[in-house]
């Protein structure tokens, strides 16, 4: 099949790609730019693990062909940290041990990252409601709703969520 | 593994039904692709030819007008009719109908076009704009026609879209006076598809005392949404008891035409349709009366 131009920015930088139409944004982003950090998991929709940041909103990056990406910016789990410097989400998840096998915590990072830009301020239960799709097989949620309502009340300084 | 195919994006109307003239044969139209792409990686859709009108900005507005209504562009998404002001004001059913679909991952790339299309009789937007009494208008290369929603619906994943054609716009009219619309749909898993769901809509008389109107159409009932236009009469004319709500209840869940499958027993489906019908009716007509005393 021939391979098509996808113009795309993947963590502020601008990539142009030759990719056959049929490949899914997450196989884009770990295969061919080798961003590893996000990761596959059903593949069938079901459980927001590979979820990225598309154009500010987040998305199931297995979910969306590639080429619906074009022109477009998507962020990943390795745009977070800066210079080693983790985000405060980041940081609250390591304090309040938000993983045990670490699978769901990219797609976790960026549903929160991209729910408390939507709504800095959320109740517990709309922090519920926006991570109910991300699901986290160890069972872990508790911890990870509380280390996203740590930063959003403000126990954490530093670099933007 | 998703079968190759020839990829076009399309960007505007004109060019899309140009497209889906072209590539009559063997084509399929893709928008967000939270329905489709599944069924393609299982391989039960495998198109030669994909026409992408995500990036077709006409088909994605939300516009009202006191007169005419509420018109939806086919490629909205669900996260923007749950956001949008206008939708909050006058079909706030609508909203409460959104937070309860999926994730926001797959309502923030989903459209209110796709999930009509792909015709899955569970799905939420269905029987609740069917119950709005809403409109769909479809387009191919030559011409326009109009569709009661309750029309487009032909069985299980299949509806009244023929090859060549696009789906443009939902229109619901403005909801009559002393009108309330209530919904719900069960479910084991919170925002997943129900397994059943009833969404009624119920007009009252001007002295609040009996029922004018009514709508009751079921989810998850038969192949497709279906209207119980039988529980409907029941209603008319009549003051709201128990055992009218009986009536109608059971009535719901003799005509409803359900399956068994592994979410549950055709019998318990017929239950479901009994109490959701019930309980339905009871809200909106209890809504309706709140009206009254405005
Ligand atoms: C995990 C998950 C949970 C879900 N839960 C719910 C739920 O609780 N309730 C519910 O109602 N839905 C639910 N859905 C379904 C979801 O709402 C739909 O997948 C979504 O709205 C489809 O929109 P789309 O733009 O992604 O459509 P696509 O997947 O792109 O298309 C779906 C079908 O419609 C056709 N199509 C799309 N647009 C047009 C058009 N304008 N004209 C003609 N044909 C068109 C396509 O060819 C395809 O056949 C769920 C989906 C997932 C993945």
């Amino acid at each position: 099949m021939e391979k098509q131009l996808l113009r795309i920015t993947v963590n502020h930088q601008y990539h142009e790609l030759y990719i056959e139409p049929k490949r899914l944004l997450v196989e884009v982003l770990r295969n061919e730019l080798e961003l590893t950090g996000t990761k596959r998991a059903c593949s069938t929709g079901a459980c927001c693990a590979c979820s990225v940041i598309l154009n500010g909103m987040a998305v199931k990056s297995c979910s969306v062909l590639a080429m619906q990406a074009d022109e477009c910016e998507v962020l990943t789990v390795e745009s977070l940290a800066e210079n080693g410097e983790l985000t405060p989400l980041q940081k609250a998840f390591l304090d309040f041990g938000a993983f045990q096998c670490g699978f769901c915590t990219s797609g976790m990072l960026m549903s929160a990252t991209a729910f408390l830009r939507e709504t800095p301020k959320p109740t517990v239960d709309q922090i519920r409601e926006a991570l109910h799709g991300n699901l986290c097989r160890c069972t872990g949620y508790n911890s990870i709703i509380r280390a996203v309502k740590a930063v959003a009340d403000g126990k954490y300084k530093g670099s933007s969520q | 593994m998703i079968r190759d195919f020839v990829y076009f994006k399309a960007g505007t109307v004109k060019e899309t039904l140009d497209l889906l003239d072209k590539y009559k044969d063997d084509y399929k139209i893709i928008c967000g692709g939270q329905s489709l792409l599944i069924l393609m990686r299982q391989g039960l859709v495998a198109p030669a030819n994909l026409i992408d009108i995500k990036k077709v900005t006409e088909l994605s507005y939300i516009e009202f007008d006191l007169k005419t209504g509420l018109k939806i562009g086919a490629a909205t998404t669900h996260r923007d009719i749950e956001k949008s002001e206008i939708i909050k004001k006058h079909y706030p059913i609508l909203v409460y109908m959104e937070e309860n679909i999926a994730s926001n991952q797959t309502r923030n790339w989903g459209t209110i076009g796709g999930n009509l299309c792909h015709g899955d009789p569970t799905g939420d937007p269905g029987p609740v704009f069917i119950a709005l009494n809403a409109l769909v208008k479809i387009a191919d290369k030559k011409k326009e026609r109009n569709l009661l929603l309750e029309d487009f619906f032909v069985d299980y994943f299949e509806t009244a879209l023929q090859d060549g054609e696009l789906l443009l716009e939902i229109q619901i009219p403005i909801i009559a006076p002393l009108t309330a619309v209530a919904y719900e749909k069960f479910n084991i898993i919170q925002n997943d598809q129900g397994i059943v769901s009833a969404a009624v809509s119920i007009t009252l008389t001007k002295d609040g005392d009996s029922c004018k109107d009514a709508r009751i159409v079921l989810g998850g009932a038969a192949s497709k949404p279906l209207r119980i236009k039988e529980a409907e009469q029941i209603l008319m004319g009549k003051k709201l008891t128990d055992s009218l709500l009986k009536k109608a209840g059971e009535k719901a869940s003799e005509l409803a035409d359900p399956v068994s499958d592994i979410h549950a027993s055709e019998t318990y489906r017929r239950y479901l349709a009994e109490v959701l019908t019930k309980r339905m009716v009871k809200k909106a007509w209890e809504q309706a009366l709140t009206y009254m005393k405005r």
